[in-house]
């Protein structure tokens, strides 16, 4: 059983979301980013997305393209990525991604990714610029691997890509809910109906992004979802925290996400 | 696999004719590497467009539009005195600087416009580089009853400024766009943004080649019309067909239209030329074929300037239409077949060549089709006057004065 199985079983079990938090590495440094990293695990947060900088990021708004850009400003790559990965792997359990658009993956090469991302104790990829209809590479490469290609739906997938990228479907499916980029403050107003079209479709667990910034949110998605995404804002957070207050507020931060998605 | 750039077979029309596929490729090239939010539009748009290909009464009003209204067919000149001052091949130019709004772009601007109409949705967005294909979207969406919003850069806005003035003066709102390096690359993400999120009531008119399938077909058909009249002028004026054809390549929308219909006649060699910049070995150019390698870009995998981590390189040069790092898939597997070949002229080869045709024949160019004539005043004087080479002359150069008359020192 993977990681991501076992992650949504015992949150099952006890009847409560999971918290997966987004954040770029490097922004505001490679070191931060690793210590931002524990402190959300610590916080309750059991899926990490470590986002991969990119310099074109088409599907994120104004926050995370910033931080973006700033991370490739201090020349962060790919390595950055992977060793703020094996560093964390080294202290925790949490399920690990990278997330990052395709060039940077492409650039790196699949099979040296796919052997440096499972020593470095990574669990998958989220790319969200690969379409299942454009990963046969991504997924030939992976075949064989622990590593899981993780695919986006969105409230305007039909039924008929529904079935396509569910098929595809691995870990979870992340399910933006909006149409829209990343670093809203508010969640798509139809999720609900969303959610179910969704869950008609299959039963593996389906995890909400964009949007996603209060505690009220997560609160809204239980008995809907099995998980939620904090990125835009978590970013934000970390963005306007001063140096010596961000870690701390990155920690309240979180805990109040997790007690809302434990329905406390 | 192709992330390092592996050869494609051989160039074979029989291949080639029945590309791209159903999912948008070119051999390696093309594809639809988008959000899974765009997805079902992308579909959306290629059902429609493969409707309206079929159906007679929007081709006929296209036709009607085309010749009424953009002014088409543009002529096809024979440039004597360039010509004989060369003292080789015989040079002709297909004059799409004298389409309506002064650039090719209105060709495609027009055909997608119509089919945004056919489609229902009436908010248009679009991306513009030198302004030319936003002001050709802005016209058409004042013609059809369209609103209208151009995402352009800062760094494009300055340089492009009457350009500017035109699409406002359309009605259009010209957003813009302040990240990277503030031109093409960065106002095609911010429209790729707003589609995302209005994707429901909204119609991306896209200008070139480039992006996601089905635009490197649909801007390839609606630009074909270029060719097409372009062989049937030189076999009227000429009695057969041309030895070389020669184009400007940004995202290379003109430069496909020019080459669609001649890509079956394989004596008919194909060269495109791309912006060079202060010079390949200076790095700061925007010759994607010339010094790029594959990789994926707004929406297609195609040759790209990029940095060994996968950063999109920003790309320089003195023409705001050319001063893309991507560039369209047809044209990267056209290069990769052996069918067309692909070179790179500076902005000081294109400021001097749009000098020799305004002095010579009278006409100003735009910094765009100069790099094309660049190469042409290079490698023309080496051919026979029994050769025949037909240039792209994609639009006027009216945008450019400014930019013109500051780098050679005309002003005061």
């Amino acid at each position: 059983m993977n990681r991501f199985s076992q992650i949504f079983e015992r949150a099952a079990e006890e009847d409560r979301l999971i918290v997966s938090i987004f954040l770029t590495v490097g922004h505001p440094s490679v070191s931060e980013s690793m210590e931002l990293t524990l402190a959300a695990i610590e916080s309750g947060a059991e899926i990490i997305e470590l986002g991969v900088p990119f310099s074109d990021p088409l599907a994120d708004g104004a926050t995370i393209q910033a931080s973006s850009y700033k991370a490739l400003q201090q020349g962060v790559t790919m390595r950055d990525c992977l060793e703020v990965a094996a560093a964390v792997r080294g202290k925790s359990d949490a399920a690990l991604l990278l997330m990052g658009y395709t060039n940077p993956f492409l650039a790196y090469g699949l099979e040296n990714l796919v052997r440096d991302a499972t020593e470095a104790g990574v669990d998958g990829l989220i790319v969200p610029d690969l379409p299942p209809d454009e990963a046969g590479e991504f997924e030939r490469a992976l075949q064989g691997s622990n590593l899981s290609m993780v695919y986006l739906v969105a409230p305007t997938t039909n039924e008929s890509r529904l079935k396509t990228v569910a098929s595809h479907a691995d870990g979870f499916l992340y399910c933006v809910s909006l149409t829209g980029t990343t670093g809203g403050e508010q969640i798509g107003q139809g999720v609900g109906d969303f959610l179910a079209r969704v869950r008609r479709e299959t039963s593996i667990p389906l995890v909400v992004g964009f949007g996603i910034s209060r505690p009220d949110h997560i609160a809204s998605l239980r008995g809907k979802a099995n998980g939620a995404i904090i990125g835009g804002r978590f970013v934000r957070l970390i963005e306007e925290a001063s140096d010596d207050e961000r870690l701390d507020a990155a920690r309240s931060y979180v805990e109040s996400m997790v007690e809302a998605a434990s329905g406390k | 696999m192709t992330s390092s750039g592996a050869q494609q077979a051989t160039f074979d029309a029989s291949v080639w004719e029945n590309l791209p596929t159903d999912t948008g490729h070119f051999g390696t090239f093309g594809g639809r590497f988008v959000p899974e939010t765009l997805m079902p539009a992308l579909e959306e748009m290629a059902d429609a467009y493969s409707r309206v290909k079929e159906d007679p009464e929007f081709n006929a009003e296209l036709e009607r539009l085309l010749k009424h209204y953009v002014g088409r067919p543009t002529p096809t000149y024979f440039a004597e005195r360039l010509s004989d001052k060369l003292g080789g091949a015989r040079v002709y130019f297909k004059r799409e600087d004298l389409a309506h709004t002064g650039a090719h772009k209105i060709n495609n601007a027009m055909g997608q416009g119509l089919l945004a109409k056919a489609m229902g949705k009436d908010r248009i967005i679009a991306e513009t580089g030198a302004g030319q294909h936003g002001v050709a979207v802005a016209t058409v969406c004042a013609m059809l009853d369209l609103e209208c919003l151009i995402y352009m850069g800062e760094e494009d806005i300055r340089r492009q400024e009457l350009n500017v003035f035109r699409m406002k003066i359309l009605g259009a709102e010209v957003i813009p766009v302040s990240s990277g390096s503030r031109t093409l690359k960065d106002a095609i993400n911010e429209a790729i943004r707003d589609w995302v999120t209005n994707v429901l009531n909204t119609f991306y008119i896209f200008g070139s080649v480039a992006g996601p399938h089905p635009y490197p077909m649909i801007v390839r058909d609606f630009q074909a019309v270029i060719g097409r009249e372009a062989r049937e002028q030189m076999i009227e004026l000429t009695g057969r067909l041309p030895d070389l054809l020669v184009a400007c390549v940004g995202g290379g929308s003109n430069a496909m239209g020019l080459f669609y219909e001649f890509v079956r006649d394989t004596d008919v060699k194909m060269v495109g030329v791309e912006a060079g910049g202060t010079g390949i070995n200076s790095g700061m150019h925007a010759a994607t074929l010339t010094a790029g390698r594959p990789g994926v870009l707004h929406g297609a995998r195609s040759y790209l300037l990029q940095d060994e981590n996968g950063q999109v390189h920003e790309a320089h040069s003195i023409s705001a239409g050319l001063d893309y790092p991507g560039v369209g898939p047809e044209h990267s597997y056209l290069m990769d077949t052996g069918r067309a070949s692909y070179v790179a002229r500076n902005d000081d080869d294109a400021l001097r060549a749009l000098g020799v045709l305004a002095r010579e024949e009278g006409i100003i160019p735009a910094l765009e089709p100069a790099h094309a004539l660049a190469y042409v005043i290079d490698i023309a004087p080496s051919m026979s006057r029994d050769e025949i080479i037909v240039i792209n002359l994609s639009g006027r150069g009216d945008k450019d004065m400014e930019t013109v008359v500051d780098e050679l020192g005309l002003r005061g």
